[in-house]
Parts: structure tokens; sequence; C-alpha cells
């Protein structure tokens, strides 16, 4: 799992930054050597990195590209759905940051910050269009920290309760959904086909699609491996350790050829939610064994005493033994989802358009792009990189905020 | 009671409906469709190339056979990912543990940058934008070695087996059985003696005297060194290794030796200092130390993760199917357009998967029972 670990390698407090140099860098004769053939390297490989980026490397197909990196063939005129998205999870995580705080403050602001950089983009938006829906699309990303501060400023208030919150997420989880893909016939919402979903916000949907699904089916997994019936047990241990001992691929794979064959006709499921399922029965099994290792932490005692006082086997499971494990497992399933979120590149296998395949798509869109390998491939990855090492920032402040290991 | 036997007795009507309802979808399909369930196809011929093979392959072999050729490219691709990943690993680690500064930041970067890129990108990136994109044979870079880097992909300089290879590998058997009994026989007389029988510098004389000494008894040198030579059109002789074989390895190892830097340092720390302040009491030099002491228990912690990493990397391997590189998964999908018949080459997928999966995780669990701590 993707985890950030401190290296406690700053300056102790009593050493100058002279004593600090040559107790770090140049204590015996092989350190100062080591740290020599180091500056040189790194010094060559900034050296080249930079010159490259800054002078040999051409990015018009990403800067060309931009839309479709975000939302794929998404329909520009259907793009307020995904704007009104995103201004309700800018306004949430401002509220969460009033009503939570702490490592929420970090990620309010990050998404505030970020959101106002790409409103001051250097160029085109929307390259090929007209000015206005460029104008307008700024317009929305520079409101984005006002949202964020509102949401902040109600969250203070202390109307809105941490338990509602979390409700509040959920449905608007749901809404994303219902939002993007739309109504068959109607008028302001018509239906937006799953094939034009692409871009970043596949790649999150699928990840987010996953890790939200698998939650539920994971835990009756683990429950179903814990308990004490030979029959459930067995069917669950076997479905877990199918599932985890086979490569994704071919779990997205058989989820999008061979279920099919196994369907009846009349049963047709599009591809988006093909790979969906795929990816959430994927994630199930992992989830399961995540939980698995929170049941197993939580002290026989509890349940002896739980049932001490009079509650049955279902009430135990409810109220002492699930809520107190799951609290343990929310790092690993942080990490889980950063795992996740990576995996959804293998969509591309089974035809879906999300990040890594617009880009291959871009490079094949225009001859004059063919080499344009590497700046594409970059570009995707320092977004991932982004995306995943502050999610892992998050969880592992999570980690410190929940006291796991601690206690 | 009763309660729990209805519960198991649902669960099982359920889970077994579940699967006849699927069967029967799967009959009446293939009735309807006319596609075939059984693996009578697997002795008709293949019909299609393959970019490279283990063993001797060409189309008119049958499908299982090719089938065979997926399974050991993966297997190569693997064990070699695994060694090189291994090495990779230890030294970023050592490196990240490193008390220069400098060291451990760059061994910090490495692995905080590779772990949160998804590996399929790492590994479109050394196909597309790196292997594919060097210069042609005629201009291939040369490093030292040789090495040569072309769009054809990587030449090396290679030992070859000459006719006097098994001869010699007969002397290198005997030396391992023999130094491995030599010192096992030793150490347990300098155990149950107390008599200092020098017996990891008996083995090691053994283990390289005889092959040594075979060497020149079979006649004739038993590996020959061959270098990649450029002719009109291609180099010759040599080992090659396809832009997909060496994108596939490039990734594998450089995103799996991360993970595994992780779980050496960890094994690294969860060894008390106590223990290695307490060896250096008693008078053990500091490679002692390390050998003997802190080595021994941090492998303990290490082993289980590295299995799982281990296991992930034959599992990650399948996505040499983006990048042409001819595994199991390729080999299987491309039978499946080519014969038409998914369903059961699918289950031959899957059970190749599960077996290698299981195999290791046998074998490395045996070898984690034996590092285990022995409690009283």
């Amino acid at each position: 799992m993707t985890t950030i670990q401190q290296t406690g390698s700053q300056p102790p407090a009593g050493l100058n930054p002279i004593q600090w140099l040559k107790k770090n860098l140049f204590s015996t004769w092989f350190n100062t050597l080591l740290t020599f053939v180091s500056a040189l390297v790194i010094f060559f490989v900034l050296k080249g990195l930079f010159t490259w980026v800054l002078t040999a490397a051409d990015w018009t197909p990403v800067v060309k590209n931009l839309k479709l990196f975000a939302v794929g063939q998404y329909p520009i005129e259907e793009m307020w759905r995904v704007g009104t998205i995103l201004a309700i999870v800018s306004f949430l995580m401002g509220l969460s940051w009033g009503v939570w705080g702490g490592t929420v403050r970090t990620f309010a602001i990050a998404l505030a910050v970020g959101f106002t950089l790409i409103a001051l983009l250097p160029f085109d938006l929307y390259p090929g269009n007209e000015n206005q829906p460029d104008l307008i699309l700024r317009l929305g990303f520079i409101a984005h920290p006002i949202l964020v501060v509102m949401g902040y400023s109600l969250g203070r208030t202390s109307v809105v309760k941490s338990r509602f919150l979390l409700g509040l997420w959920l449905i608007s989880f749901v809404l994303t959904i219902l939002l993007l893909r739309g109504f068959e016939g109607n008028q302001i919402l018509p239906r937006v086909a799953t094939g034009l979903w692409g871009g970043l916000l596949l790649t999150f949907l699928l990840a987010l699609v996953g890790i939200v699904a698998s939650f539920p089916i994971g835990i009756l997994l683990a429950l179903g491996r814990w308990s004490s019936l030979p029959m459930v047990k067995l069917f669950c241990t076997l479905f877990i350790e199918l599932v985890r001992g086979v490569p994704l691929v071919t779990i997205l794979f058989m989820a999008s050829i061979i279920l099919p064959l196994f369907l009846p006709e009349n049963l047709r499921i599009d591809r988006v939610m093909r790979a969906m399922l795929g990816m959430t029965l994927f994630a199930a099994a992992y989830m399961a064994e995540n939980v698995r290792g929170g049941l197993q932490a939580i002290p026989k005692g509890q349940i002896e005493a739980a049932h001490a006082v009079g509650l049955t086997g279902s009430q135990t499971m409810l109220l002492i033994v699930l809520p107190q494990a799951l609290r343990i497992v929310i790092p690993a399933i942080v990490g889980q989802f950063i795992a996740l979120f990576m995996d959804t590149t293998l969509a591309i296998m089974v035809g879906l358009v999300e990040l890594l395949a617009v880009g291959k798509t871009v490079l094949n869109s225009n001859p004059a792009w063919l080499l344009k390998d590497k700046e594409v491939y970059l570009f995707i990855a320092v977004l991932f990189w982004l995306f995943t090492y502050s999610m892992s920032y998050a969880s592992h402040k999570l980690e410190v905020a929940l006291g796991v290991g601690k206690r | 009671m009763i309660l729990q036997w209805v519960a198991q007795i649902v669960s099982a009507v359920a889970v077994v409906g579940f699967l006849i309802f699927f069967a029967n979808n799967v009959l009446q399909a293939a009735h309807a469709r006319g596609l075939d369930l059984g693996y009578g196809f697997v002795g008709q011929a293949a019909g299609f190339p393959l970019g490279e093979s283990l063993i001797e392959y060409d189309p008119a072999h049958s499908f299982g056979y090719a089938f065979l050729v997926g399974i050991l490219n993966t297997l190569k691709v693997a064990l070699v990912s695994i060694v090189l990943a291994t090495l990779l690993g230890i030294l970023a680690a050592l490196a990240r543990l490193s008390t220069n500064w400098l060291v451990s930041k760059i061994a910090s970067v490495y692995i905080e940058l590779i772990r949160n890129i998804p590996l399929l990108v790492q590994l479109f990136f050394w196909y597309f934008a790196v292997f594919l994109q060097l210069p042609s044979v005629q201009e291939s870079f040369e490093l030292p070695g040789p090495i040569y880097l072309s769009q054809r992909g990587l030449y090396m300089v290679w030992a070859r087996p000459t006719s006097t290879f098994w001869a010699w590998l007969i002397f290198l058997g005997v030396a391992v059985v023999l130094s491995g009994a030599l010192h096992q026989i030793l150490f347990r007389y300098q155990i149950r003696t107390g008599r200092t029988t020098y017996p990891v510098a008996t083995a090691l004389v053994v283990l390289i005297g005889l092959p040594l000494a075979g060497w020149f008894l079979v006649g004739g040198t038993p590996l020959a060194k061959t270098v990649p030579e450029l002719g009109k059109f291609n180099f010759s002789g040599g080992l090659r290794l396809t832009p997909e074989f060496a994108a596939l390895l490039a990734g594998l190892v450089i995103y799996t030796g991360a993970f595994t830097a992780e779980v050496v340092r960890a094994g690294i720390l969860a060894v008390n200092r106590g223990q290695f302040e307490a060896a250096r009491a008693l008078g053990l030099s500091p490679g002692q130390v390390l050998r003997l002491v802190v080595f021994p228990q941090a492998l303990r912690v290490i082993i289980p993760p590295l299995i799982s990493q281990y296991l992930n990397l034959t599992k990650n391997s399948s996505l040499a199917v983006l990048i042409g590189y001819p595994d199991l998964f390729f080999v299987g999908r491309t039978i499946i357009n080519q014969a038409g018949r998914a369903v059961p080459v699918f289950g031959l997928i899957m059970a190749s998967y599960l077996v290698m999966s299981l195999t290791t995780s046998v074998i490395m669990n045996i070898y984690n029972r034996r590092v285990r701590l022995v409690e009283r």
C-alpha cells in the first residue's frame, strides 16, 4: 500500500548548518565520495530533464486536448453537468473542512488553489471552439475558492452534524452518477451514453464506484469468511482466494467478454457498467481481506462482554464488532482506493477511454504527434502522481489522527 | 442451531442455484450460437505467429503448444524480474536507510515517485516512448559491455553453451550438493564438539574449486563468449532482448523494486536496536552482527510481504498483453480470437494463474515456516 514514511533527517535543533552538513554528508571519506557521486547524478538528471522540458519537448498534443483528457467525448453542451458536480464537491469539501477540520483543511485549500490555477492557465481551454465557453469555464473555475469558503463558513456554524455530512457525501455520489447519465427522453437531462464518458472523469468514476460498491460486498464476504457456518465460509473463502489469485486483467476480461455469454439474451449491460462490475468484484475480494484484518484485531473480550450484557449475535456484530473493526481498517481502505485508482488504467484493455486511453487516442489522432509519446505519457504520469501522492499523504495523516496502532 | 442450519442450506441453495443459472445460460448460448465448450481444439494447428518463444515455435504447432509457449514466456519474464527487482529493492532500501542525507533522499524520491504512478503508464512510457523511439540498428547506442540499444531491442554479450557444457554442468551439480552437505556435516560437528572446523571456508573451496577443475578437465571451454556484431541489416550473435521484453522487464523491475525496497526497509527497522547492541557487546564483528543477528530476524519480517510482492509481479506481468509481449494472457486472448472458444480458453488462463499463485505461496510458506521464530 502506498503510504508516506517520515525519515527523520531534518536538521535537529542545536546543530548549525555546517555541523549538520558534516554529520550527514561528509562524516567519513566513503560518505564524502557517496555525496559527490549522488550530487553529480542529481545534477545531470535535473539538467537533462529541464533542458528537455523547456526546449525540446512539444506539449501541443496535451495542450490542444485538455478537454479530452478531462472528460473524454462527453458532449460540450452537457458539460455544465460536470461543472455542477465539481461545484458540489468543492462546496462539500469546504463544509467538511468546517465540520471536521484537520487534514481536510489542506485538501480544501489545495482544491481551491488547483481550480484557480486551472482558471488562470495561459492557453485555450477549449481549442477549436469560440471564446465564449472558454470564458464561462474560467469563470466557473475561479468561483471554486468562493464555494469552498462558503462551505467552510456554513460548516463552522455547527448546523451540520458529522454524520449528516457523511450522508451528504453519499447522496452527492449517487447524484453524480444520475446527473452524468441523465434520463431517457428527458428534455433538460437527456441521456448521455456511457460510451461518451472518458478521461479523468471516467478514471475517478471507475475507482469511486469500485470502492463504494465493493464496501458492502466486502463486509459481507469478510463476515462470511469469519462465520462459523462451514458452507458460507467455504463459498466466501473460495470467491476471495479465486479473485485474489488471478490478475485484474483477467477479471476485467471476464466481465466484458465472458459475462455476456453467461447472461440471458435479454439482459444486456453496457461496456462501462461491465467494467465497473469487474472492478467491483475485484475490489470486493481485497476489501474483504482488509475488513477481516479489522475483525481479527477486535479482542474476544468485546464479544463476550456484549453477550454478557444480553446482546444477540447480530446486535453484537452490528453495534460492537463492526464499528470498531471498520475504524481500524479506514487507512487500509484508503490505500486500496489509491491502488484501485491506479488500476483503472487497465480498463483500456476492454475498450474504455479513461485517462491513459485518451493519451493513446490523442497520439494516434494526428500524424504530427506520432512521436510525442514521451510528453503525453509524462503528462499522464504527473497527473496520476499528483492525485495518488496527495491521497496517500491524506491517508497517512488520517492514520495519525485515528491513532491506529497507538491504542 | 436450527437457524444456523437453515442459513447454511439457504446460502448453499442460493450459490448452487446461481451457478446452475449461469451454466444453463452458457449452454443455451452455446447451443444457439454453435459455440463449442470442449477442449477438442487444443490439438489443432494454431496458425498465428508469436513474437518470441523459449522453445521452437511456428504457426503449424497446435493451440495447446502455443499456450505452453505463453506460459513459458510469463515464467521467463516473471523469474528474471523477481531476481532483478529483489536486488534493486535491497539496494534502494539500504540507500534509504543510509546515514548519508543525499543518498537517502534520492532513494526516497525514487520510491515515492514510482509507487504512485500506475504500472501501465510506466510500461507504456518504457515501450512507446523509450524502446520504440530508439535509433535504428545502424545508429544504435553503444553502452559499455558492449550493450547495443536500438529499435530492434537490446543486444548484449552472452555466454553460449558449447558441446562440453553438459559435462561441465555435472561438475557444477556435484559441487553444489557436495559443498552443501560438507557445510552441514562440519557445522554440526562444530556445534557438537566445539572444535573450529571452518564449515563456510571448506564449502566455498569445494563450490568454486570443483567447477574450476571441471572447466579444464572437460576439454574445451564449456561456455563460449558471444559478442553481438553489426551485420548488414541486423546484429548477429550475443543475447537479444526484444523491445517488448525489455520494456516489460524495465517496467516490472523498477515498479516492484520500489515496493520491495519498502518491505526490506520495514524488515530491517523491525529488528530491535538492543539486538544489535547486545551482539556487539558479545564481541561479534559488525559483519557477523548483520549476518548472524540482524539479517535472520529481519528476514522473518520480510518474507511474508515479499511473497505477496512476487505474486503481484507475476500477476502484473499480464499487462504484457497491452505492449504485445506474447505472455500467457496474450496467447490465450489470441487463441480466443482465432478459435472462438472463449469459455474453455478462459478457464485455462484462470487455472494457469491460480496454479502459479498457489505454487509460489506454498513454496514460500514452507520456507517461511523454516525461518519462523520458534517460541519456547
